[in-house]
């Protein structure tokens, strides 16, 4: 593997003499996207600020493309080479001409090749019939797409993105989503990328690290994360609805027994017997039908009551209540096929390989 | 009424035969005013600048202390300039009192916290972010406060009017540390309480015309500044 463009050691930060970010170590490849996973408050921005040198770490050594960032002078050159998009996308009061232009004047490239530089970016976010037009007047999404421009247009080593989409409507943030992936893709920019939201970070990023209370707590391919999470904050996290706590009491062959609220499942893995643990299940694994319903492959098959129904997008999430609770996705035309409605009965049948156990020692 | 209709002829009279005496104060007023105003700015816009980006304990002690400034009675503010300034006083050696550099910085102690205060309401009501978003440009930290700066215009324009305006009509610290001395350091609004002590209503009613029309005109020329490339 190539050297590391960034590589940080032993960063704390404190706000107020309380440590709020500690991360032992985190390497950034050349040319990869990695996303900072975390609920409000988890430190991704305070990561994102620190990394780009904008906001001075307690502890922590820095090495960029193998040199290190001893001294204050290589610090601020360091940070002349990346730059950050806020979540606010902060224009200047001026035209989206002269925004995008603003980080060029600062580093000193001349008029004409800034003017071409200003249009390559523009054309890129799509707003090259807004370059003339007053920054204040855009709409949300013409001002996030104009503050990525700004700094798309230095051509940065390494660009750091803290929510950019947060503030926007569905479909202009998926419209941005699909041109800010590209663009990443096409000039190969390392990046890094703070969100809330995992369907964007797993669109955008090569790597998730998932972060809890100033701290890293699992990092790796998204995959991975997703479907593997390491602890209950990440798999909750990560959108895997319903953790269940039980308690094995039965293994063999790979696969298990779980004892839950009176009900046993089955899950793959091979923990002790009689160890508790915290079974995952998506909503998406899960499949709802008449009761009692036709036979199926499925090794986990449950009678219930439908508790609740909340749409979701092209969704309605179905909870309910099998002993255990659980939650199923349902198109609007099956939920009008099984007529579901609170207090219908149902059974839920998901497989062994849906549930996902995690040990929590 | 007919006090007023005299007072407007002997206005324009004055100023259409260029009465040196009047052109004289009128011009004296003009530069004691903008050279306080120009000091007051750079001390009270560094001062505001510094203030909003800056943590420190007692920095709302401090703000407190430069918003009640903002309210300083120009004729406490004479007498404690005088006193400085008196003979055995702990500036007497600078020997100004009663000269122009003396109401110059009077008038600076006048407007520095006007500016002070509104500059920092005006970069305290930026986005927090905004700094640090014109260093991730590529700044260097003083390009930083100049964009700032920039980004603060409107308001920042709008403390200059205001330390203008209260430098140019305040009478109080002028009289005391200027004394009214007639091609020395009379400007328009001591002229003014000069002429309606002695029964010159005439007289200065038109002074008073004229120090209107003065800063009208500066205010209309900061407006134009403030305002361009703003489209309506």
């Amino acid at each position: 593997m190539s050297v590391p463009v960034l590589e940080v050691t032993g960063l704390t930060v404190l706000r107020g003499g309380v440590q709020v970010l500690e991360i032992p170590s985190l390497e950034l490849q050349s040319g990869a996207v990695l996303a900072l996973i975390g609920p409000n408050g988890s430190g991704k921005t305070t990561l994102l600020k620190t990394l780009a040198s904008l906001q001075e770490p307690a502890t922590g050594s820095f090495q960029f493309q193998g040199r290190p960032l001893a001294s204050r002078p290589e610090r601020e050159a360091y940070r002349k080479r990346v730059t950050m998009v806020f979540q606010e996308p902060l224009l200047f009061d001026t035209t989206v001409a002269r925004n995008l232009e603003a980080g060029l004047k600062l580093h000193g490239v001349p008029g004409p090749e800034r003017q071409l530089r200003v249009l390559a970016a523009a054309r890129t976010f799509g707003i090259e019939p807004l370059l003339e037009r007053q920054a204040r007047k855009l709409s949300g999404g013409e001002a996030q797409r104009a503050s990525l421009a700004r700094a798309f247009v230095l051509e940065p080593e390494i660009l750091f993105l803290d929510e950019p989409f947060s503030a926007l409507d569905p479909p202009t943030r998926e419209a941005l989503l699909d041109d800010l992936g590209a663009a990443l893709r096409r000039t190969r920019t390392t990046a890094v990328l703070a969100t809330h939201d995992q369907v964007e970070a797993l669109q955008l990023a090569d790597r998730l690290a998932v972060m809890h209370l100033g701290r890293i707590v699992q990092s790796g391919p998204g995959e991975e994360v997703v479907n593997h999470p390491v602890n209950e904050f990440v798999a909750e996290f990560v959108g895997m609805e319903v953790v269940l706590p039980g308690r094995v009491t039965a293994t063999g062959m790979g696969l298990c027994r779980v004892a839950v609220a009176g009900q046993v499942l089955e899950a793959v893995g091979s923990p002790a017997m009689g160890e508790a643990v915290l079974l995952g299940i998506r909503p998406e694994h899960v499949t709802l039908a008449v009761h009692p319903g036709p036979a199926t492959s499925a090794r986990n098959c449950f009678p219930g009551t439908v508790t609740r129904i909340v749409p979701r997008g092209p969704f309605f999430k179905v909870e309910l209540d099998c002993g255990f609770w659980v939650a199923a996705f349902v198109t609007p035309r099956s939920l009008e096929e099984l007529a579901l409605a609170p207090g219908s009965a149902v059974s839920a049948s998901f497989k062994a390989t849906a549930l996902h156990l995690i040990r929590t020692h | 009424m007919g006090l007023i209709w005299e007072g407007i002829k002997k206005a324009v009279e004055l100023l259409w035969t260029l009465d040196p005496e009047v052109l004289g104060i009128t011009l004296f007023s003009l530069k004691v005013s903008v050279l306080a105003t120009g000091l007051s700015l750079v001390i009270g816009g560094a001062a505001g600048m510094a203030l909003a980006l800056t943590r420190f304990p007692g920095k709302r002690l401090l703000i407190a202390v430069i918003n009640t400034g903002m309210g300083l009675p120009p004729v406490v503010v004479g007498l404690f300039v005088t006193i400085l300034l008196w003979r055995n006083g702990p500036l007497g050696f600078m020997e100004i009192l009663y000269t122009p550099s003396a109401i110059i910085l009077a008038q600076t102690v006048i407007a520095t916290p006007i500016i002070a205060g509104i500059s920092l309401a005006a970069i305290q009501q930026l986005p927090a972010d905004l700094r640090l978003q014109i260093l991730s440009l590529g700044a260097s930290r003083w390009q930083m406060l100049y964009w700032l700066a920039k980004e603060a215009r409107l308001p920042l324009m709008a403390a200059v009017m205001a330390g203008f305006g209260g430098v140019i009509s305040e009478v109080g610290a002028s009289i005391m540390v200027g004394g009214n001395i007639q091609g020395s350091t009379r400007v328009l609004t001591t002229a003014t309480v000069m002429e309606t002590s002695k029964g010159n209503f005439d007289t200065a009613i038109a002074l008073s015309l004229i120090l209107m029309v003065l800063t009208f005109t500066v205010n209309a020329v900061l407006t134009h500044i403030q305002q361009r490339d703003r489209p309506r």
